[in-house]
């Protein structure tokens, strides 16, 4: 892994190995928070910081405590538990600071504890042993491919809603599904640019 | 086993050391200097900031209903906010009409107080207080279905309608780790001041129906606020028509009795919806109000009697009962209390059968 850098694990995290449209995780949020453009841009955001603030404070927690004391088995729990901590951190901080942006990503935050894509992110980054900065450059990137694939979904369901007549049976998560799938199906055009396997 | 005590060791450092910069962050980032809020343009009262409006309220003691005990899930904490609110949130919209939502309505569970706040509320809200009880007898009316006389010690009297609510505090226990408040009908009548009567059905894991049927002992103190809600007889002539299902009967039974001692002449039929005989109760109570208004008749209905019940009164869905015995509703009123869905199907059928909708008034459990 070494021989990648930071710009090409971002540009792979985005594209390449997305992992909502590769590895599936984050589904529960991207399904039921992608009918509209405005709050698949809030969550995304949202989860992109989240996930690339974590990724660091994981590798940080994983490298300098978990891996000396050979406890590497509680890497499950203390990542569900730093990430926990840091999203409370988050909420506070953007509470006080920006008022308009809490009211924007303030109900999301919560919803990301408990995102799998963010525990997901942790895990691959320490099970292909990056380096910080391939760590941190996995995690941003993990996070704006998550971001890019929910606004997409979000603008074709956005779309669909004004303008398609959806068949009664397949209204809702039905078609999301099937939108999913093909979206999946179309960044498969990307493999073997760069692999992070 | 040295391994063990590490991982043990290290897993508690690094989540005290979470909880101690969680600890300091609010400490230092949440704003919690003193906010004021204007009631009614009359009153004001000082409050720490940074929490939520329903919170800061109820510990100047002002108490504002909520059935959910501040979750934003029953969408009962209404109230009205003029200024400093900031925008209305995605939590808020699915409890707030249009109307409302135009007029400023909010949930005061979800609002915070960042800064200084005009607000709101119905006068009759003033009137609410907390009070201090203690379980005077704890009765089984059906296998599921407990009786909790509360004797009022503190304040030692309560002012309430026929059909109003309380909330009852359940304190930390196995199922919860912080106090929580549940809203339940008061079912005695409301000429006792000084003792109030609950209907309390079962709920598997229900945090208080829990605390209420396998902890609450007879001479245990509990804390309650109230009272609470419109729900309650109107003061026409028409003709009445009441339908309950199960802990249902409590709002209805208070306004029964307190027809019986006034003897009200309105013509009156209460139909009561149970599965089978077992989760009948208090029958004998209501017959014996039937002779004491002649205009009252008790339909009690099974809809899966066993056949061990000998069941010779009415049969079925509470909804088909209503149904043959309700010719023409246009001159009657109803009024409803259980679940959302019985309700629902009840307003259907009364519509049917030419009920206005605005003569129809119903008290969901949700």
């Amino acid at each position: 892994m070494e021989q990648l850098g930071f710009f090409t694990i971002l540009f792979s995290a985005v594209f390449t190995n997305n992992i909502l449209l590769t590895n599936y995780l984050g589904m529960c949020s991207f399904l039921g928070c992608s009918r509209e453009i405005k709050t698949a841009l809030g969550l995304g955001t949202a989860v992109s910081f989240v996930t690339a603030a974590t990724s660091i404070l994981n590798w940080l927690v994983y490298a300098y405590i978990l891996v000396p004391f050979d406890l590497v088995y509680l890497r499950f729990i203390v990542f569900i538990v730093v990430i926990a901590a840091f999203v409370q951190l988050v909420e506070m901080i953007i509470e006080r600071v920006s008022e308009p942006l809490y009211n924007a990503l303030g109900i999301f935050l919560p919803l990301i504890t408990v995102n799998c894509a963010i525990l997901g992110v942790s895990l691959f980054m320490v099970i292909r042993n990056y380096t910080f900065w391939q760590a941190f450059g996995y995690g941003l990137g993990a996070g704006l491919g998550w971001a890019l694939a929910i606004l997409a979904m979000a603008g074709i369901r956005q779309r669909l809603a004004q303008r398609s007549r959806i068949p009664r049976g397949l209204e809702g998560p039905g078609i999301a599904l099937i939108i999913a799938g093909t979206m999946a199906l179309a960044f498969m055009g990307f493999n073997g640019m760069v692999s992070l396997n | 086993m040295s391994d063990l005590l590490l991982a043990v060791g290290i897993l508690c450092a690094i989540n005290t050391g979470l909880a101690l910069l969680l600890m300091l962050a609010e400490a230092v980032i949440v704003d919690t200097r003193d906010r004021s809020i204007t009631i009614n343009d009359t009153q004001i009262v000082t409050v720490p900031g940074g929490r939520p409006l329903l919170a800061a309220l109820k510990d100047r003691k002002i108490f504002i209903p909520s059935a959910c005990g501040g979750r934003g899930s029953c969408g009962l904490c209404k109230v009205t906010v003029i200024e400093g609110a900031g925008p209305l949130l995605a939590t808020e919209t699915p409890w707030l009409t249009a109307e409302e939502q135009k007029s400023g309505v909010r949930l005061s569970c979800q609002v915070k107080v960042r800064r200084d706040l005009r607000i709101r509320i119905p006068e009759e809200l003033f009137a609410v207080k907390q009070y201090q009880a203690e379980v005077a007898t704890l009765s089984d009316l059906t296998h599921d279905i407990k009786q909790v006389t509360l004797k009022l010690l503190d304040p030692p009297e309560i002012t309430f309608t026929a059909g109003q609510f309380v909330q009852i505090e359940v304190p930390p226990y196995a199922l919860t780790d912080e106090p929580i408040y549940r809203a339940y009908s008061v079912a005695s009548d409301p000429c006792q001041p000084s003792q109030i009567e609950l209907e309390i059905r079962y709920v598997p894991n229900g945090i208080c129906t829990t605390y209420v049927h396998k902890h609450l002992k007879v001479g245990d103190r509990v804390t309650l606020n109230g009272p609470y809600g419109t729900f309650g007889l109107r003061p026409t002539g028409r003709e009445l028509i009441f339908i309950a299902g199960g802990s249902g009967m409590a709002p209805i039974r208070a306004i029964l009795l307190e027809m019986a001692r006034t003897q009200n002449p309105r013509p009156c039929r209460y139909f009561f919806g149970a599965r089978a005989k077992r989760d009948l109760f208090l029958v004998e109570e209501m017959r014996r109000i039937e002779t004491e208004l002649p205009s009252f008749r008790f339909i009690p209905a099974l809809s899966a009697p066993d056949p061990d019940d000998r069941w010779e009164g009415e049969t079925g869905l509470i909804t088909e009962v209503v149904g043959r015995h309700v010719t023409n509703a246009a001159q009657a009123e109803a009024y409803l209390c259980g679940s959302p869905l019985m309700i629902d199907a009840c307003i259907q059928v009364l519509r049917e059968k030419g009920m206005p909708e605005e003569n129809i008034f119903y008290d969901k459990f949700a």
